[in-house]
């Protein structure tokens, strides 16, 4: 195994965390400032994929596509926001996994019922497209390094405005006494539509930069909503830093685990038996990290103590 | 999660005006409608029901369920067809790993099982039985053909790539079963999976001269379209499945030139091939795939059975449905001894005709291709 193949394989996992991270932010933001499970994060995630799709096959344009992503997916969650998750504060997390897998469903068939079954045609632009040698003889795609970038910049983007704004104060005491700021005279109704919007945005900017090289289709938003959910808990519920740590961690699991694996295990035994119980093993390695970050820290790596 | 019930209910009063009338015969149609492999389950699902409805044979009714590609849903829904719905013939699972969970069951309670899609080898072998009738392939068959003629285009070394279920290893066997040359990598990824960055990291410093992939759906779709933006231009090949028309729209132009074998294409020259991809453009206003020739065969199966024998006699309609009297859209077809078919296996090339990327015949693969499993099954 070369050191070439290594390196490409880190981006690799680089890449995917940052991925994980735009749609874990999102969801630990919502799941920290107003104690919500959002079980809908996916489905913003698919519309913003959905209007990229859509606006750039319309307009021929991919960056107006993206643009169309935020607004979609901002405006869906600022909808879902006031008509339906506002009456979930209240309630305990039963109710609101009920609530939230409702509008799934709802999201789903409505997304089928608009573009139907089939796959959407979306794809790189071509100012983007093809492969970039990086120092050390690395080819590697340029799209999957732009969306490396874009993560980074949103990662910046993220912890500035929680860490030097006005609103991002308001966030992190909404987080942590939510009826005292209510009585300091902030619109904690405002606020909270605010934070669920800017996380829509960020799951749709996701699911428009990664249904560009996936396939744009229904139901493409729950398998990686059950990964940012591993990731908030590895990295502790209602923490930005703990997404970001968690995502690159899980991204970088999963891949490097895929990769590493199946080759441990041929030094061992015959190559098929390797590749199977490999195989097998790398799916679980994700889920295996959790377990054991859970045992030494169970409230995740940056959680709050109490 | 969305169970959409279809019923072509035989109209009361033709029952009455026609006195010539054969047996009623009830299909459970257990397929994906929803999810990464929906596609799929809709082109069967609509290949069938076009068939059925071109027959004219009012007698025949369809109850119509969604699997969400998960075995326990689908086990669960053949429990319920077959105590409540009271039907005769299931059929419409697409994959392999549902057939598994599923078919013992129905043919043990003495149901006919039609398979529109998915042939794992240890029903084709050991597990065979005479109430499962194969209207799809065998799933080594398509990749033994493909491996054969990759041997014989000269291709040295290959790296294999499926998901890790059922299907996806019987696919891999059959390729290596007819190939000469060396497997440089052979990977099995996580089902449903849908980023590949990993992989094709391993096939650019595999020194592969050529991939070959099965990757169904949106797996397929994942897996082109970030292949292409990789910088890797070793050529791609697969079964019929990882560039089946209902991906390729979604992959577009990346595509082109890629290779697979199938059963079926478009393009097969003869009348029931061509009144079913004119007739089936017309009605969904799409271009079929395999899996919509699948279930169109399969529903034209069960009208050739049903026209000659009750189903209620399950000797007599078995004898019918071993018959395969009935114009496939592939031309040549008929049952081999553990009821799987025989058949040709073409070479498609993905091309683009004006703005639609489609597949198109180049060769045969492989004529009257039957599979290996045969001589395990004892019934």
């Amino acid at each position: 195994m070369s050191t070439i193949l290594l390196f490409e394989q880190i981006l690799n996992g680089l890449q995917f965390g940052i991925m994980l991270f735009l749609m874990a932010a999102g969801l630990t933001l919502v799941f920290g400032v107003m104690g919500l499970i959002n079980l809908a994060h996916g489905s913003l995630y698919m519309v913003g994929a959905f209007a990229c799709a859509a606006v750039a096959a319309a307009t021929g344009s991919f960056w107006l596509g993206v643009a169309a992503s935020l607004a979609a997916a901002a405006a869906a969650g600022a909808v879902i926001e006031v008509a339906v998750i506002r009456r979930l504060y209240g309630r305990d997390h039963l109710d609101q996994v009920l609530a939230t897998f409702a509008l799934i469903l709802v999201f789903s068939e409505g997304t089928r019922w608009i573009f139907g079954s089939f796959p959407l045609y979306l794809n790189v632009p071509a100012s983007l497209s093809g492969a970039v040698i990086l120092p050390g003889g690395v080819a590697y795609p340029t799209y999957r390094l732009a969306i490396i970038v874009v993560g980074i910049i949103v990662a910046a983007g993220l912890f500035a405005l929680i860490g030097k704004t006005r609103i991002g104060v308001q966030i992190r005491a909404g987080e942590a006494d939510r009826e005292m700021i209510a009585a300091l005279g902030i619109d904690i109704a405002r606020l909270y539509t605010f934070v669920f919007a800017l996380g829509a945005a960020l799951a749709g900017l996701a699911g428009a930069l990664v249904g560009t090289i996936q396939s744009v289709q229904v139901g493409m938003g729950e398998p990686v909503l059950i990964l940012a959910f591993v990731v908030i808990v590895i990295g502790g519920i209602g923490s930005i830093k703990g997404a970001l740590v968690g995502a690159i961690l899980v991204g970088l699991t999963d891949t490097l685990g895929r990769f590493l694996l199946p080759s441990l295990f041929a030094t061992m035994m015959s190559e098929s038996d390797a590749t199977s119980i490999g195989s097998a093993l790398a799916s679980m390695s994700i889920y295996i990290l959790m377990a054991l970050v859970l045992i030494f820290r169970p409230r995740g790596l940056f959680g709050a103590t109490n | 999660m969305n169970s959409i019930k279809t019923a072509i209910a035989a109209l009361a009063a033709l029952v009455i005006a026609s006195p010539l009338q054969a047996e009623p015969v009830k299909v459970g149609m257990i397929t994906t409608l929803s999810g990464g492999g929906a596609g799929l389950g809709i082109d069967v699902r609509d290949g069938f029901m076009l068939a059925l409805k071109q027959s004219g044979n009012n007698d025949i009714t369809v109850v119509i369920e969604d699997d969400q590609r998960k075995p326990d849903v689908a086990v669960q829904l053949a429990d319920k067809m077959i105590q409540s719905d009271k039907v005769d013939v299931l059929t419409g699972i697409i994959w392999s790993n549902l057939a598994m969970a599923v078919v013992p069951a129905v043919t043990q309670q003495g149901k006919f099982y039609l398979s529109p899609n998915a042939g794992p080898s240890a029903l084709a072998g050991k597990g065979c039985h005479p109430n499962y009738f194969n209207v799809s392939w065998q799933n080594d068959a398509m990749n033994e053909a493909a491996g054969k003629y990759v041997s014989e285009q000269g291709v040295g070394k290959v790296f294999l790539m499926a998901p890790n279920y059922p299907a996806g290893k019987d696919m891999m066997n059959g390729f290596k079963r007819f190939y000469k040359g060396e497997v440089v990598e052979e990977i099995y990824t996580k089902l449903g999976q849908t980023d590949y960055a990993a992989e094709i990291a391993q096939m650019r410093s595999s020194g592969a001269d050529m991939i070959y992939y099965f990757l169904p759906g949106g797996m397929g779709i994942s897996f082109m379209k970030q292949y292409a933006g990789s910088g890797v231009t070793v050529p791609v090949m697969g079964p019929s499945f990882s560039l089946s028309q209902d991906v390729l729209g979604a992959i577009g132009d990346a595509a082109i030139g890629a290779k697979n074998t199938s059963h079926w294409s478009k393009d097969i020259d003869n009348e029931a091939n061509k009144k079913f991809v004119e007739t089936f453009q017309a009605e969904y206003g799409r271009l079929p795939s395999i899996y919509a020739s699948q279930g169109y065969d399969t529903a034209l199966l069960l009208v050739s059975a049903a026209a000659k024998a009750d189903v209620k006699d399950a000797d007599a309609f078995r004898a019918a449905l071993k018959e395969a009297d009935f114009a496939s859209t592939r031309g040549k077809f008929k049952f081999g001894p553990n009821n799987h078919p025989i058949q040709d296996v073409f070479v498609r090339e993905v091309v683009k005709e004006g703005d639609v990327v489609t597949n198109k015949i180049i060769g045969v693969a492989a004529t009257d291709h039957t599979d290996v499993y045969a001589a395990e099954c004892k019934m």
